[in-house]
């Protein structure tokens, strides 16, 4: 699982994703929880990453901002269900791009063997807005490899019955 | 691509036969009985899959001569994976910037104090970012 898996259904408002990870799952946990370490990581490199609040506690309220060197600044925010622990992570997510669209995830740690699999679980209000969230999210600054037609094709493998 | 084509599109890759008709037209356009014959379903249940992957603009039909043609349209397709690309892309990324973050902190002895053995993975690992 050097990759991540990511699977959205078709018919069902999920995103379900995993990644194993070279680390204990204490350190999985302050990488996603420690503002300063957060920073480091999360988003694609050519964006600036700004947290504004980051309140790691049942209830607790956090917003970032990722920056293109454009300028253009992108707000995402959401607040904690629960308290996060070590075990996981439950949250609300919002991109300020499409207000109103709430999704919930769910972060789970599983460490063995000195590795720790990550995995989420997002739910989204409908499948439409799903699929229109993760686009109108994900949307800028992506550059495209164009082999994704490819890919896809290449997944189509032929049932012959 | 608005949502009611986005799941016109899903609805018709959800089917095997129909994934496996998408397939063989990658390779060529072809009729009805060329598609056919891979499969132990009848022709006229392919033409019914033919329609729903027309209706979803996965396929599009021409008649040449006395032959129907179905041609593999590739654009829904494009369009329909890249939502979901580019969230892939988005979190492959920031956990390969994750990878590179954990390693630190380990060398640092800042993050836990058991290193896992890894005797046998590369040893004097260059971590260059990137």
């Amino acid at each position: 699982m050097a990759k991540i898996e990511v699977t959205a259904e078709p018919g069902v408002p999920f995103i379900d994703t995993a990644r194993q990870f070279d680390a204990p799952r204490d350190l999985l946990f302050r990488a996603f929880t420690d503002p300063e370490l957060l920073v480091q990581w999360l988003g694609p490199r050519k964006y600036t990453m700004k947290i504004d609040r980051y309140d790691v506690r049942d209830g607790g309220s956090w917003r970032y901002l990722h920056q293109g060197a454009d300028g253009n600044e992108f707000g995402f925010h959401g607040v904690f269900h629960g308290t996060p622990s070590p075990e996981g992570m439950v949250q609300t997510f919002e991109f300020e791009g499409v207000p109103g669209h709430v999704s919930l995830d769910a972060i789970v740690f599983e460490e063995r063997d000195g590795r720790t699999v990550v995995r989420s679980h997002s739910v989204y209000q409908s499948v439409e807005d799903r699929d229109a969230m993760v686009q109108s999210g994900m949307a800028e600054g992506m550059d495209e490899g164009y082999d994704r037609l490819e890919e896809l094709i290449a997944r189509l493998a032929p049932v012959h019955s | 691509m608005n949502a009611d084509q986005l799941n016109a599109v899903f609805g018709a890759l959800a089917d095997p036969t129909r994934r496996a008709i998408l397939a063989r037209l990658t390779a060529g356009d072809a009729n009805v009985a060329q598609l056919t014959a891979p499969f132990s379903v009848s022709q006229p249940a392919i033409s019914r899959h033919l329609k729903v992957l027309e209706q979803a603009g996965l396929v599009s039909r021409t008649r040449q001569a006395t032959a129907r043609l179905s041609h593999l349209e590739a654009d829904p397709l494009r369009d329909a994976t890249e939502w979901l690309a580019r969230y892939r892309e988005y979190w492959d990324e920031s956990y390969e910037r994750l990878d590179a973050l954990l390693a630190a902190l380990q060398d640092d002895g800042t993050g836990v104090a058991d290193e896992p053995d890894t005797k046998g993975d590369h040893v004097g690992q260059d971590r260059s970012h990137g």
